[in-house]
């Protein structure tokens, strides 16, 4: 590979035909360090830097182009001026622009952050009054059942004593009436009873003593009873 | 491999890395200060295509930082994400490496950064200049940050500055040895801090091209092209992916290196 780099130099030459071989050599020379290759071989010297004119002339390098430091002043002087146009141009404009961008961003962000910590804890206050509210209401609904069955047993209760006493009243005249019909039926029987035994007697002949019939008849409706 | 050459495979790695002016065509050999021959140097103050890519890096940073943060959107778009994660990158790694005191100079570190990563990559356009793999932007770039440094610790520390070349937890006999050292590193740091970026550039630019002049081997010898250029547009394929990587971590490794050397000057103790 670096002889093909130097094979360039000879070639770079061939353009200029008055140039010898060895004459290009000094051609090379010549690029690199102008001033020793005049110093030195004085002779050589029209041929050489008519060569490395020439190379020049044809945009063609020779050595290291990066070494010729009569470009320096020209390459240094524009750098200057390039980083002075782009420092002022970063520091004044483009640098606090973006400063300012990326400090509204991270403010908008802190922002939103905080508004939704608000409405997180605007809707975690809503939760908890519409739980509050919710048991109020179970409450109050509570409440409202139990004053009602209140209601409703003090007038069940009510309507039963009522109706407890209604029955006991009317038990007790039943039962009155009972006892009366009882008592007459019994009476009834004791007189069919006291009838037909003198009828009975009378029928058989005999004479009927109403005493006798009577004590005989409660006797046997004593023992039936 | 030279007689290949012969043949004729152009092999001109280097021409990519020429100053050439804009609007003045250089008469050949008409530079030779040494014998005040001066009309065909560049001055100083001339458009030159360096001049042309370093506006473009510029104007290209301009484009992300500036107009595609027009919106100051709160919602970003894509451009504005990208400006947003760059800065955010940057931002963090000063604070990481020199905490909040370095957060003064993050515009300066900001500045570096994007220079480097645009000019890395508008570099590995086709056709472009690549004004990182110059050592004259990266001598600057170094220097810059070196002497800052330099300054900003003697101004903030005063003599205890030089604590930093001062080992105290290393035993007393070896102090001034480790002293020694640790001066030759300070003073060699600006030196592999711009090479480093410069190197690597240069490096890779030069192995496409090289490659390129490869792949015109099936012009010449179609028994030999056939496999020599398939392989080697494969290579380019693959050294421009390396270069993809390679722009943006040298860019990364100058920026934290600037950190770290920044930190040495916000706090010298070892």
């Amino acid at each position: 590979m670096f002889s093909l780099l130097q094979a360039a130099a000879p070639t770079a030459a061939e353009t200029d035909t008055h140039a010898a071989p060895a004459n290009a050599e000094a051609a090379a020379a010549a690029a690199g360090h102008g001033a020793d290759a005049a110093a030195h071989a004085p002779a050589a010297t029209g041929h050489a830097v008519e060569a490395a004119g020439h190379a020049e002339a044809a945009g063609q390098a020779v050595g290291m182009p990066q070494l010729d430091i009569t470009t320096f002043g020209n390459q240094i002087f524009w750098l200057l001026v390039t980083l002075a146009v782009l420092y002022w141009v970063l520091s004044k404009v483009a640098l606090p622009r973006i400063d300012a961008v990326i400090s509204d961003r991270q403010g908008a962000i802190t922002g939103d952050l905080m508004q939704a910590e608000e409405y997180k804890k605007k809707a975690k206050d809503a939760e908890a009054a519409y739980d509050k509210a919710l048991s109020d209401a179970r409450a109050e609904a509570h409440k409202i059942v139990a004053a009602q069955k209140a209601d409703i047993q003090k007038d069940l209760d009510n309507a039963i004593a009522k109706a407890d006493a209604e029955i006991a009243a009317r038990t007790s005249e039943s039962e009155k009436r009972i006892g009366a019909i009882r008592d007459s039926a019994t009476a009834d029987a004791r007189s069919v009873a006291r009838d037909v035994t003198a009828e009975l007697v009378r029928a058989f002949g005999g004479n009927a003593d109403q005493g006798a019939i009577d004590a005989a008849v409660d006797a046997r409706l004593k023992g039936a009873a | 491999m030279a007689t290949e050459a012969e043949t004729g495979l152009a092999f001109h790695p280097m021409d990519q890395f020429v100053v050439k002016p804009l609007f003045r065509h250089i008469e050949p050999g008409t530079c030779v200060p040494s014998q005040n021959i001066t009309e065909g140097c560049i001055r100083w103050y001339e458009p030159t295509n360096a001049t042309l890519w370093l506006g473009l890096t510029a104007l290209a940073i301009i484009a992300l930082f500036v107009f595609g943060t027009r919106g100051r959107a709160i919602i970003p778009n894509r451009v504005q994400s990208i400006a947003e994660m760059t800065y955010g990158m940057v931002y963090k790694m000063l604070e990481d490496i020199c905490g909040k005191e370095g957060l003064k100079y993050f515009p300066f570190v900001m500045t570096l950064f994007c220079f480097i990563v645009f000019s890395n990559y508008l570099g590995l356009l086709p056709k472009s200049f690549s004004t990182t793999s110059q050592i004259a932007v990266t001598g600057v770039l170094a220097l810059m940050v070196f002497l800052g440094v330099t300054i900003l610790g003697f101004v903030k520390n005063g003599a205890h500055f030089l604590g930093l070349f001062w080992v105290s937890s290393a035993p007393l006999a070896l102090r001034p040895v480790l002293a020694l050292i640790e001066l030759i590193s300070y003073f060699v740091r600006p030196v592999s801090h711009s090479i480093r970026l410069a190197g690597n550039v240069m490096a890779g630019h030069a192995v496409i091209k090289v490659f390129a002049a490869f792949g015109a081997m099936l012009l010449i010898s179609p028994i030999i092209g056939i496999v020599v250029t398939p392989l080697s547009v494969l290579g380019i394929v693959g050294v421009y992916g390396l270069e993809m990587l390679v722009a943006i971590i040298q860019a990364y490794v100058f920026t934290i290196l600037t950190c770290v050397y920044l930190k040495d000057a916000l706090h010298p103790s070892h």
